[in-house]
């Protein structure tokens, strides 16, 4: 396992955590709504590539709830700001389902840090006529079901029994989950408007038996963001990053090494 | 000490099997279960015994407002408080309550209270409340801001209805550049407020501040519960200085009574069984969305009250944790006195149709419980000076 460190990075007044491992070109992963409070496969396997940065948004994992967090236009200017307070002139922005809305919410206001985007499963727009999953109405158990492909995969990880902090930041994340997304459920009708002014490279990425945003997502998304690329991942769910891990790994790569400019590191393994 | 009977108007035509295809009776529930024909009866049938509570006696008669569900077909229960309005020859109209949050624009709430509170001339009880879990699911409000969007919509309601209009208001979640509603409500300088709950502390102290003093009730919870929370409430009023006076507490509780004990169970028994194992029925995602309430009470309602839901509730245990109110009068007046020794309230709000319950058996359990028990427990709980407005 690549070596990692936790820090604690303070913006807007709130103090959130920072997972960091691995060297290379920056790249800043937007985690889902599940969270991202620990060093997981797919960090380290990016860590191999890129200096990895991992923040909790603020109201998730280890970072504060602030009061202000209303909505998910403050993520969006609150990463701005992390972007500039970072120490990278660029980064690669990778995000997964709400991590992937919130990059775009942050990419229509500003692509001046963001060297490439890509967009796993991304939450954000809505599609008339193909309807979502509903993470709220589902119990635990279906919630687990559904984000996988692999039934096994989903049984391992039901299996698992969670620490009581593990269990306490899980319903902190659902909760904050709850406060961005519950209406317009997991979107902003205002952004697909404006999503044409994303001119920054951008990969999108999407399982073909995602349950939560069908690929007709990713497909609408691709239609909607100039010069885009669609990859879908077969016999995956709405993780590729966990299901199909080498899939997003050369996925990414690929993309960023067509795209790096500056750096030529990109295209290792 | 004053009685409301308190009706649901449950959808009780539904096919009784409905739970076997279904999770929940809340929410997605489809609604092709409900037949029009029978439920344009049932409207009807239970607005007759709302009158005939009013014929009987009862000082007042309460609705309450539940969406997409076969557990209450009031969604708008202002509707019905209309329609009731020119009917009621001495009663009270409850509206117990509106929920507050789920609503854009609360003045319209405040308009419609008003219009019932003018065509009632005053016999009319505003009642107040976030809406249970499920309201969130069917109306799409954010849970997280529920608490919020309460506390901002009450105060927008009791300042549009005590202060001259117009005048500005701008809230988080409500902006209002002119707030002027006709009519004005008929009492002056506002009707009293009730404030059903299950007992959260936030609650507690938000009714029971001295600006306010709101009649809090408690719902839907066993006898023992019942205590906690209207003690709760009554040692909240001294933390504030002031004594609690009956009629600021009250108990609301399906009830059913017969000749006997053993009677009263076995009219009752299904019926109220299917209150409870059926209508009520949906799954703890439905009823507790993520951020209705704080982390900590989240946790301690999965871990307390919805493991005991899990479980099928019988008559018999309805009526030994006393969420279910079931006798002889003896029995009922008995237990009502002992209760209201203890707990101190001046109200009680019968439920005295639940679930399946038909209509002979309601009408018989109305006229038993006003003619043998509410004249043996009426004396009971009287506030002695009745302060004129709060």
């Amino acid at each position: 396992m690549a070596a990692h460190t936790s820090k604690r990075m303070t913006i807007a007044g709130c103090e959130i955590e920072l997972l960091q491992g691995g060297a290379g070109p920056a790249l800043v992963f937007l985690h889902g709504a599940g969270g991202a409070q620990s060093w997981m496969p797919y960090m380290d396997r990016l860590a191999e590539h890129y200096t990895v940065y991992v923040p909790s948004h603020p109201g998730w994992g280890r970072s504060d709830t602030p009061d202000w967090l209303d909505g998910m236009g403050d993520l969006a200017y609150f990463y701005l700001n992390f972007l500039d307070a970072l120490g990278e002139d660029e980064v690669h922005l990778v995000g997964n389902s709400l991590g992937g809305w919130l990059a775009l919410e942050i990419a229509v206001r500003s692509t001046a840090r963001i060297q490439t985007l890509t967009l796993v499963s991304a939450a954000g727009i809505h599609l008339a006529g193909v309807p979502k999953g509903d993470i709220f109405l589902w119990d635990d158990d279906e919630r687990v079901y559904n984000t996988f492909f692999d039934r096994k995969l989903a049984e391992a990880r039901l299996a698992k029994q969670p620490s009581e902090e593990d269990a306490d930041i899980a319903l902190k994340n659902h909760f904050s989950t709850a406060k961005m997304a519950w209406h317009p459920r997991f979107y902003n009708p205002v952004l697909q408007k404006w999503l044409h002014r994303i001119t920054v490279p951008t990969l999108i990425m999407w399982g073909d038996s995602d349950k939560i945003f069908p690929p007709a997502y990713g497909d609408a998304m691709h239609k909607l963001i100039p010069g885009s690329t669609l990859t879908i991942v077969p016999e995956c769910g709405h993780l590729p990053h966990q299901e199909k891990l080498d899939d997003f790994i050369a996925g990414v790569t690929a993309h960023t090494a067509r795209h790096d400019t500056r750096h030529n590191s990109g295209a290792a393994s | 000490m004053k009685f409301y009977f308190f009706h649901l108007m449950p959808y009780q035509d539904i096919d009784p099997d409905f739970l076997e295809t279904n999770k929940s009776s809340w929410i997605n529930l489809p609604n092709t279960y409900y037949d029009p024909k029978k439920g344009a009866k049932l409207y009807h049938r239970y607005l007759d015994e709302m009158e005939l509570a009013d014929e009987l006696g009862f000082d007042g008669v309460c609705v309450n407002e539940h969406h997409q569900t076969a557990y209450g077909m009031m969604p708008s229960p202002n509707v019905l408080a209309g329609a009731l309005s020119r009917r009621l020859k001495k009663a009270t109209i409850g509206v117990i309550g509106r929920a507050l949050p789920i609503v854009e624009n609360p003045l319209v709430i405040a308009e419609e209270f008003a219009m019932i509170d003018n065509l009632m001339e005053g016999r009319f009880i505003a009642g107040f409340v976030r809406g249970i879990g499920c309201e969130y699911h069917a109306s799409m409000t954010n849970p997280g801001f529920s608490h919020e969007r309460f506390r901002e919509a009450h105060d927008l309601i009791i300042r549009a209805w005590s202060e001259p209009g117009p005048f500005e208001f701008y809230g988080k979640h409500y902006h209002f550049q002119y707030v002027n509603i006709w009519p004005r409500p008929y009492q002056s300088p506002r009707p009293p407020i009730w404030i059903p709950s299950q007992g959260s502390t936030e609650t507690v102290e938000f009714a029971a501040h001295p600006d306010r003093k709101y009649t809090y009730i408690i719902t839907f919870s066993p006898v023992a519960s019942v205590k906690n929370n209207l003690k709760a409430y009554r040692d909240q009023c001294e933390v504030f200085g002031y004594e609690c006076p009956p009629d600021q507490l009250g108990w609301a509780m399906p009830a059913y009574v017969a000749e006997t004990d053993e009677i009263a169970r076995k009219e009752a028994a299904v019926h109220i069984e299917s209150l409870f194992n059926k209508f009520i029925m949906s799954p703890p995602q439905y009823k507790l969305p993520p951020g209705y309430s704080s982390l900590s009470s989240y946790k301690a309602v999965m871990e307390g009250k919805y493991k005991v839901r899990q479980n099928y509730l019988t008559c018999d245990a309805l009526i030994e944790n006393g969420m279910f109110l079931c006798g002889s009068p003896s029995t009922v007046v008995e237990k009502l006195e002992e209760y209201q020794a203890e707990m101190g309230f001046g109200n009680i709000a019968p439920m005295l149709q639940f679930g399946t319950l038909p209509a002979d058996l309601t009408e018989k359990n109305l006229r038993m419980f006003a003619n043998e028990v509410m004249p043996k427990v009426r004396h009971l709980g009287v506030t002695p000076e009745v302060v004129a407005a709060e």
